[in-house]
């Protein structure tokens, strides 16, 4: 905000200015670094190799839609879509649940123990989540679920959790307490003013918790690295890997795979940034 | 039995009961509550702690166990060589060339990522129109996969790939540089795609932390003829001091660990001669990939040890008052 424009003597709201042109001048260049490479390789996409190998920096001429339409009909796309939207899902729907839960007893429960239980999960916050990952794929070994979903969603559920956990609790004990004793005054119990009360005042927390769930599960890798093995189940990400060392000298097709790759992040944060955006906020805001 | 009044305790303890109930039953009524709420906590919090329990800190305990033995991975470790994994890896270049690099990227995200998210988020805290649409375009770095922020990078990075022919395109062909094949230019490479990818992450922190600075200090400065700069310097950034603090934190830890960047954008003979090595890199090339199940567990200790230390010395000198109001705040 410019310095003169605050300064207006009466308290009415002015609509938003314009900024000065430095400011426009900033701010273009801020948002071409951050998107010029992403728009690079949607655009290289529609080239083809040896447009790419004799002028790098070159528009499509002419544009050609073969690349995507080879991924999109030929290569594991559409498996690797739906593998990754299982994990995803499966993730956000066991960091929700579970993470409600346990949220909702430490807000809304008095109880001996109920701080150090706090504390034992903000301690996952702190924790590595890579260093583990060796000793999880042993343990993952021997319960038998290597190159399953369970591999991927249940250690993601876990790691999620104290995230979540973090998010949820203000939320849940914010709520006021009035609620709670007209429920119980028509005979609400404490668990039915959990599912018919609260719950549905908390969504927009959830929402939140959910997509950030479901964005870290959707973007994940050395996991999936690790316990996936079967190319059947392979997920978008390792799908993006492979298709890039596979098929090296194809430098077309593998911008339209990593386009198409980063399309559904693309749109998803499009759509619910004020939720990804609003929850890591809200999470160091508390 | 359990009294409406009783259930209507919102705070689930002890309630003066009514008065007309004799003792006797006012305490089987009062047992029978409070059993019946930790019946609820117990069953309400068992599914999150098992699951937390299970799949992060039971695996940490085992990399311990793990770490003391000479195992290939097949059946159970028998080869007890006490702390010989330890000893091996601090005396393996590579993974000394690991730490440096880990060193590297902590201080290079700090110092690089730290200047510039705090300019863009005070750029993108001035009112103008279309600021809306600019954060969102600040922030998509954050919001892709690592894996193709990874593969996007190589590919315009590559030897006479786009970023070369640009150079030459200004005139600044001279600058040209194996990026990615350099062993001696890879890690900063590396860093700069790191930077790119992270630094999103700075700036919606600061931009937090900048919407709760009152505005009334702004125009209270304002007043007493302060300049925008003046402003910044003396009003905004004291008073952005925690939020700063905690994106530290989180950019320490994340820095030890790296991992999905460091793997795709690098190509993996370089990072075996220890050029792009990180810890994280390190410890799954040899535990995962060589099958070298116990030292790579050992390489994990190390890893998770190093962030705990760091996180301990920092939460005791920098974090100390933020992480009360912050990342582990207290309800109500």
């Amino acid at each position: 905000m410019t310095a003169n424009t605050t300064l207006s003597p009466s308290g009415r709201r002015r609509p938003v200015s314009w900024g000065n042109p430095l400011t426009y001048a900033l701010a273009l260049a801020v948002a071409a670094v951050s998107i010029a490479p992403v728009v690079y390789v949607i655009i290289g996409g529609f080239r083809t190799t040896p447009q790419i190998v004799a002028n790098p920096a070159g528009l499509p001429d002419p544009w050609v839609w073969d690349n995507y339409a080879r991924v999109l009909t030929q290569s594991n796309f559409w498996r690797q879509a739906f593998n990754s939207a299982v994990v995803s899902l499966g993730t956000t729907l066991g960091v929700v649940t579970l993470g409600v839960c346990a949220a909702f007893v430490l807000a809304r429960y008095t109880f001996r123990g109920r701080e150090v239980l706090y504390t034992f999960f903000t301690l996952g916050l702190l924790f590595p989540a890579g260093a583990a990952i060796l000793p999880l794929y042993l343990m993952l070994r021997d319960l038998s679920l290597i190159n399953s979903y369970y591999a991927v969603i249940l250690p993601q559920i876990a790691f999620a959790l104290p995230l979540t956990i973090v998010i949820l609790r203000p939320f849940l004990s914010a709520i006021p307490r009035e609620l709670e004793d007209a429920a119980a005054i028509d005979g609400t119990g404490r668990l039915g003013f959990l599912w018919r009360i609260l719950l549905p005042l908390s969504r927009p927390a959830l929402v939140t918790v959910g997509i950030l769930a479901f964005v870290t599960s959707w973007n994940a890798f050395l996991l999936p690295l690790l316990v996936l093995g079967d190319a059947n189940l392979h997920t978008l990400p390792l799908g993006v890997q492979n298709f890039s060392s596979q098929y090296t000298s194809d430098t077309a097709g593998i911008l339209a795979f990593t386009s198409l790759a980063m399309l559904p992040a693309l749109l998803f944060f499009t759509f619910a940034e004020k939720q990804i955006v609003g929850g890591l906020q809200g999470a160091v805001k508390g | 039995m359990t009294s409406t009044n009783q259930t209507l305790n919102p705070a689930g303890g002890a309630v003066a009961p009514p008065a007309g109930l004799r003792p006797a039953r006012r305490n089987a009524g009062r047992a029978a509550v409070t059993r019946r709420k930790w019946y609820e906590i117990i069953g309400l919090t068992a599914p999150a702690i098992v699951v937390y329990v299970m799949f992060v800190l039971v695996p940490m305990g085992f990399a311990f166990y793990y770490s003391l033995f000479r195992w290939r991975g097949v059946g159970p470790p028998t080869d007890f060589i006490g702390f010989d994994n330890y000893v091996m890896a601090f005396q393996d270049p590579i993974f000394l060339d690991a730490l440096r690099n880990n060193a590297i990227i902590v201080f290079g995200s700090l110092a690089i990522q730290g200047p510039i998210a705090l300019g863009v988020a005070l750029l993108l805290n001035r009112t103008f129109r279309g600021r809306t649409l600019f954060r969102l375009l600040a922030f998509v770095p954050y919001v892709l996969a690592e894996v193709t922020v990874g593969i996007m990078w190589k590919l315009i990075l590559t030897d006479g790939g786009t970023f070369d022919a640009l150079l030459r395109a200004v005139g600044l062909g001279g600058l040209v540089q194996p990026w990615l094949a350099d062993l001696d230019i890879v890690i900063w490479t590396l860093l700069f795609v790191l930077t790119w990818k992270y630094v999103g992450f700075a700036i919606i922190l600061l931009l937090a932390g900048l919407s709760n600075v009152p505005q009334e200090l702004n125009e209270a400065a304002q007043i007493d003829g302060a300049s925008w700069w003046q402003i910044q310097r003396h009003v905004t950034l004291p008073l952005l001091g925690p939020t700063i603090r905690i994106w530290m934190f989180l950019s320490m830890i994340g820095s030890l660990q790296v991992f999905d960047v460091i793997w795709v954008t690098s190509v993996p003979a370089v990072r075996s001669l220890g050029a792009s090595a990180t810890m994280a890199t390190y410890m799954v090339d040899n535990g995962f990939f060589a099958r070298l199940w116990g030292y790579g567990n050992a390489v994990a200790v190390i890893l998770f040890a190093i962030s705990f230390v760091a996180a301990l010395l920092f939460q005791r000198f920098l974090l100390r008052r933020d992480i009360e109001g912050a990342i582990t705040r207290k309800a109500n």
